[in-house]
């Protein structure tokens, strides 16, 4: 009986998943910034044909750099509209009033918000594949790490669409957008963060300290300089980045239900 | 109402839970080898490029990378490493952003001159980088003394020393032993004095405790080299007048040339060896010493940091 109720649930989820990454993909905002990053690619091009023996390192470089940045502003700009905009067509109201549980409503946006990324995010890694193509005329076995660092971006969109879902079960799109850019942009500064919390003692020490782990932590994830190098990523690093970018969003997630559950959409 | 409270209770304790999780994940993370955030420094390596690209946001910039430039130095300390060599990018940076950023120039003055592991072993680049300073702020005294500490630890060229001190005695607000040291650069450069005078207005003007600390090592160093200096000198004398070497430190608080047996800064009497040279006990434990040595020891450096999480 329960294992009835888990797999209704896994099934509401999932069409609600597929609906957002439908809904998503209809958007001409995506489609927009999909060939944006082509056309970023293109440059990356350009400019390695300008640039004496470092071709393949302009291009990765650049091409994972507008894959990660195309993708957090998709998955910002998507999901802080993913609550508000359902409250304010009032499907939401529509959706709830089927037995559908606000929490698979919050998992289901998730998943289709990311499924939505992994799909953009393969079309941007493709224009990269081919821009490296162009300038190498053959694939090395170092481009294989680029795939890692293209993971690591998935990872990076996973704990974004996360925080960006966390802050509009409570606040405005608009504000919403501010809160995950500044902690995007906070994140990419954990590890100097840390470095400042290592050297403060005292009170600030400890408030830094907690500052630093409490957000989220996008440094790690950001080995494009070492992938354009063609320096190895360490197995067990892999392995963490999964753990954590998994972890935090769970973290996000859950502080997500727990509001939206006590939240009064009258 | 009751499963609602149950669904909160799970979302709290996966919350929890996760947040626990990822906060071990992320110290795991950490104690990864990765590459240094100070490496990618050298992408743009062109300060006015940086400059550009800050729009306008310069002094965060700056700050970002001063911090950079004491964790790499740091970084490569711990590591006992021998290659510094993006010492001076980091702090050329740091400053072409903002070039009232003074205690990198000081940073500069005491750790980009001397050889490794003490420093980056680049004189050159840690001159440059107090001419910058100077002429970015020609009213600051304390950059004419990191030029003339520069001048006369590292390059030895008092003349210049001497005019660099001078320079700054002149300026409105300066301290008051610039013109003392300027007078002393033309006639007393070689004299521990000198030296003293020098390192302790460095540990006295100085914030940073890594350049206090330094300053201290320096000064218990000089120490060691005057007393062991003018404990020869006995010696000499000793035999002069008695036409044979002492057999110990006894024999010259006999003949009244020392006031009973000396210690070193850390503590141990001084050793007089057969051959009439004075040794410390541990030449280990007093760093940057010259004298009091071995034969043939060279001066011992300060030990690698220990890391907090590597002890």
């Amino acid at each position: 009986m329960k294992s009835d109720g888990f797999s209704a649930a896994n099934a509401r989820i999932g069409y609600i998943a597929f609906n957002t990454f439908r809904e998503a993909v209809r958007d001409r905002v995506l489609y927009n910034l999909i060939a944006f990053a082509v056309l970023l690619s293109g440059a990356a091009v350009l400019v390695g044909e300008i640039s004496i023996d470092i071709e393949r390192l302009v291009v990765v470089n650049l091409g994972l750099t507008a894959v990660s940045l195309f993708g957090v502003v998709v998955a910002i700009f998507i999901g802080i509209g993913l609550v508000s905009k359902e409250i304010d067509k009032r499907t939401l109201y529509t959706v709830l009033s089927r037995p559908v549980r606000r929490w698979e409503f919050v998992v289901g946006k998730f998943f289709g918000l990311t499924g939505t990324l992994v799909v953009n995010t393969f079309f941007m890694a493709l224009g990269v594949f081919l821009a490296l193509l162009y300038v190498a005329h053959k694939f090395d076995k170092m481009d294989l790490w680029v795939l890692i660092a293209l993971y690591f971006i998935v990872l990076q969109f996973l704990i974004v669409c996360a925080l960006a879902l966390f802050f509009s079960s409570f606040s405005t799109p608009l504000m919403s957008a501010v809160f995950t850019f500044a902690l995007f942009i906070i994140g990419n500064l954990a590890e100097d963060l840390r470095g400042v919390a290592e050297i403060t003692h005292g009170a600030g020490g400890w408030l830094a300290t907690a500052m630093a782990y409490l957000v989220p932590n996008f440094s790690a994830l950001n080995v494009i300089s070492q992938v354009a190098h063609g320096d190895p990523v360490p197995g067990r690093l892999i392995l963490y980045n999964s753990l954590y970018a998994g972890l935090y969003s769970t973290m996000a997630i859950s502080g997500a239900v727990l509001i939206f559950q006590r939240r009064n959409l009258k | 109402m009751r499963r609602v409270s149950r669904l909160n209770f799970v979302a709290l304790a996966l919350l929890l839970a996760s947040m626990a999780g990822a906060v071990l994940t992320l110290r795991a993370i950490d104690r990864e080898p990765r590459f240094s955030a100070a490496q990618e420094a050298l992408y743009v390596s062109s300060p006015k490029v940086l400059r550009r690209l800050s729009l306008g946001y310069t002094g965060l910039l700056a700050d970002i990378y001063w911090t950079r430039a004491v964790q790499y130095f740091g970084r490569q300390h711990h590591n006992g490493a021998r290659d510094y060599r993006l010492l001076a990018p980091l702090l050329e940076v740091t400053t072409e952003l903002d070039p009232r950023i003074f205690p990198a120039y000081e940073f500069g003055a005491n750790f980009l001159a001397p050889q490794p592991p003490a420093g980056a072993g680049l004189p050159g680049s840690a001159l440059a980088l107090m001419k910058y300073g100077i002429e970015q702020n020609p009213n600051q005294w304390r950059l004419y003394y990191n030029l003339g500490f520069l001048y006369y630890t590292e390059l030895k060229d008092y003349a210049k020393a001497a005019d660099a001190f001078a320079q700054g005695a002149k300026l409105p607000v300066t301290n008051p032993f610039m013109p003392i040291l300027a007078a002393r650069m033309a006639q007393h450069a070689g004299e521990f004095d000198t030296a003293r005078m020098l390192w302790t207005t460095t540990y006295e003007s100085s914030k940073d405790p890594r350049i206090r600390q330094n300053a201290v090592e320096h000064l218990l160093a000089l120490q060691v080299d005057e007393e062991v200096t003018q404990l020869e000198h006995q010696v000499e004398k000793y035999r002069d007048e008695s036409g044979r070497l002492p057999g110990s430190m006894i024999d010259l608080e006999r003949a009244g040339l020392i006031r009973g047996i000396p210690n070193d800064p850390k503590g141990h009497p001084y050793k007089l060896m057969a051959d009439g040279r004075i040794e410390v006990q541990d030449p280990e434990k007093i760093y940057f010493i010259t004298k009091g040595l071995p034969p043939g020891a060279s001066p011992p450096q300060p030990p690698r940091e220990v890391h907090p999480d590597t002890k």
